[in-house]
């Protein structure tokens, strides 16, 4: 489940840019660094959701968008299972249909098996308004697993949890990465969670690569 | 209220709510348009959808007399096809449409705008297609300001009388709403028949208004 991810790209935003040449390995690649590093950019570029100015993003030798080729694959052909910092659950639907919106044709047995990994069993039939902050994130992430992902795209997905949420749901990631075996490639300022979760981090500040490398030589770098 | 006076009652009913039936296909496509579009020309498109709420009705009666007459450009295709408009329950309908549009739109437009884009965004990154979005998140989320707004519509050709009296005048048993009807009886002199049709009017429409404040603040 190991992946190669290229971004080499320039992205501007108003008078910020991301600027970034990286080829990145690894099952869960971090990108590390402090608010208005460009993380978020980065994973919206990778997601389809902003167009880079020029340059390549490729998952192993499948351009996604590519300005020499003139590629753009538009984010519902990406298969990119994308969780945002504000989770952003559809407001309207219950557990159930938010978990299955982008499952088509998914059989049964994976609809069981992502929510026996998340413990959502007991919330399926529930508003999303009713879920806690932890229940939402898990139900995010089973939207996006049900989806079929090549890649998990996971935007500060441990946010706005109190310190047990947030360990709780740390350790779903943990069990997220290791039963469904689906690359990562995660969002976040803080060293615990990149610890935790990450084989290979890069580090991103105003927009450039710091430094890229093993958590343990990049987080005691930091 | 005699027979007669219910039976302008129904009609006007009957014509205002299919009015507000027609407009609904085209009036969410444009509010959508104009909430999530950018293009060339599309100030232009909304001021020229929205125009009738600003300039008199009788002058928008009038631009239909012309486009929708015997030799207007419309009137005229029409004609050879065989259906007639002008003077007919069809020009009821037809005022009602171009009066009661700019409200569902502008409505329409507002609940559109105020769906947050991450859910579209999330649904994309499902799999979903513009289509797709559009008919199990966005429309779901705007729903209640979309109703909100045809009703608002439906309250607007419910009293429709500047454009319609051009187009369709007021033929008894034929063409006659409840405005035209007001304006008629008053005119002869038979003041309880207007005054039956005003309160038929009022309790239709605020009946309508306040369901629709009652969405709009739900």
């Amino acid at each position: 489940m190991s992946f190669s991810l290229t971004l080499d790209f320039t992205l501007r935003q108003g008078e910020f840019s991301v600027e970034i040449h990286e080829t990145v390995e690894g099952r869960a690649v971090a990108l590390y660094g402090p608010s208005g590093a460009g993380k978020t950019t980065v994973l919206e570029a990778v997601a389809g959701l902003r167009r880079p100015e020029r340059g390549r993003i490729a998952v192993g030798e499948s351009t996604l968008f590519g300005s020499e080729g003139g590629v753009n694959v538009p984010a519902r052909q990406r298969r990119m299972g994308y969780i945002r910092q504000e989770v952003a659950l559809f407001p309207h639907m219950n557990v159930h249909r938010n978990v299955t919106y982008g499952a088509h044709g998914a059989p049964p047995e994976a609809l069981d098996r992502v929510l026996a990994v998340l413990d959502l069993k007991p919330l399926v039939e529930r508003r999303v308004d009713q879920l806690s902050g932890g229940e939402q994130k898990r139900t995010a992430i089973a939207r996006a697993l049900m989806a079929g992902p090549q890649m998990l795209l996971l935007d500060e997905p441990l946010s706005a949890l109190d310190v047990a949420m947030h360990q709780r749901v740390l350790q779903y990631l943990v069990r997220v990465r290791d039963e469904f075996q689906i690359p990562m490639l995660y969002v976040s300022h803080r060293a615990d969670e990149v610890r935790a979760l990450a084989d290979w981090v890069v580090r991103l500040d105003a927009g450039r690569v710091m430094a890229a490398g093993i958590p343990d030589k990049i987080l005691d770098r930091a | 209220m005699t027979p007669d006076l219910w039976s302008i009652a129904a009609f006007t009913f009957t014509m205002a709510a299919a009015a507000t039936l027609l407009m609904l296909p085209p009036g969410i496509a444009l509010a959508w348009v104009f909430a999530r579009r950018q293009f060339p020309g599309r100030t232009a498109l909304e001021t020229l959808v929205l125009l009738p709420l600003v300039i008199p009705p009788v002058a928008t009666g009038l631009i239909l007399l012309r486009l929708f007459g015997r030799r207007g450009i419309f009137g005229r295709v029409l004609e050879s096809a065989g259906v007639e408009i002008i003077f007919t329950w069809k020009a009821v309908i037809l005022a009602m449409v171009v009066m009661g549009l700019p409200l569902l739109v502008r409505a329409a437009r507002s609940a559109f705008e105020q769906v947050d884009r991450r859910y579209e965004q999330i649904a994309a990154t499902l799999g979903a297609g513009p289509f797709r979005i559009f008919f199990t998140v966005t429309f779901p989320l705007a729903r209640r300001g979309v109703l909100a707004g045809a009703l608002l519509a439906f309250s607007r050709a419910l009293g429709e009388f500047g454009a319609t009296i051009l187009v369709a005048g007021s033929i008894p048993g034929s063409t006659r709403t409840i405005a035209a009807g007001i304006y008629r009886y008053t005119e002869i002199g038979n003041d309880a028949a207007a005054n039956s049709l005003m309160l038929v009017s009022i309790m239709i429409a605020f009946g309508a208004l306040w369901f629709s404040n009652r969405l709009a603040q739900s």
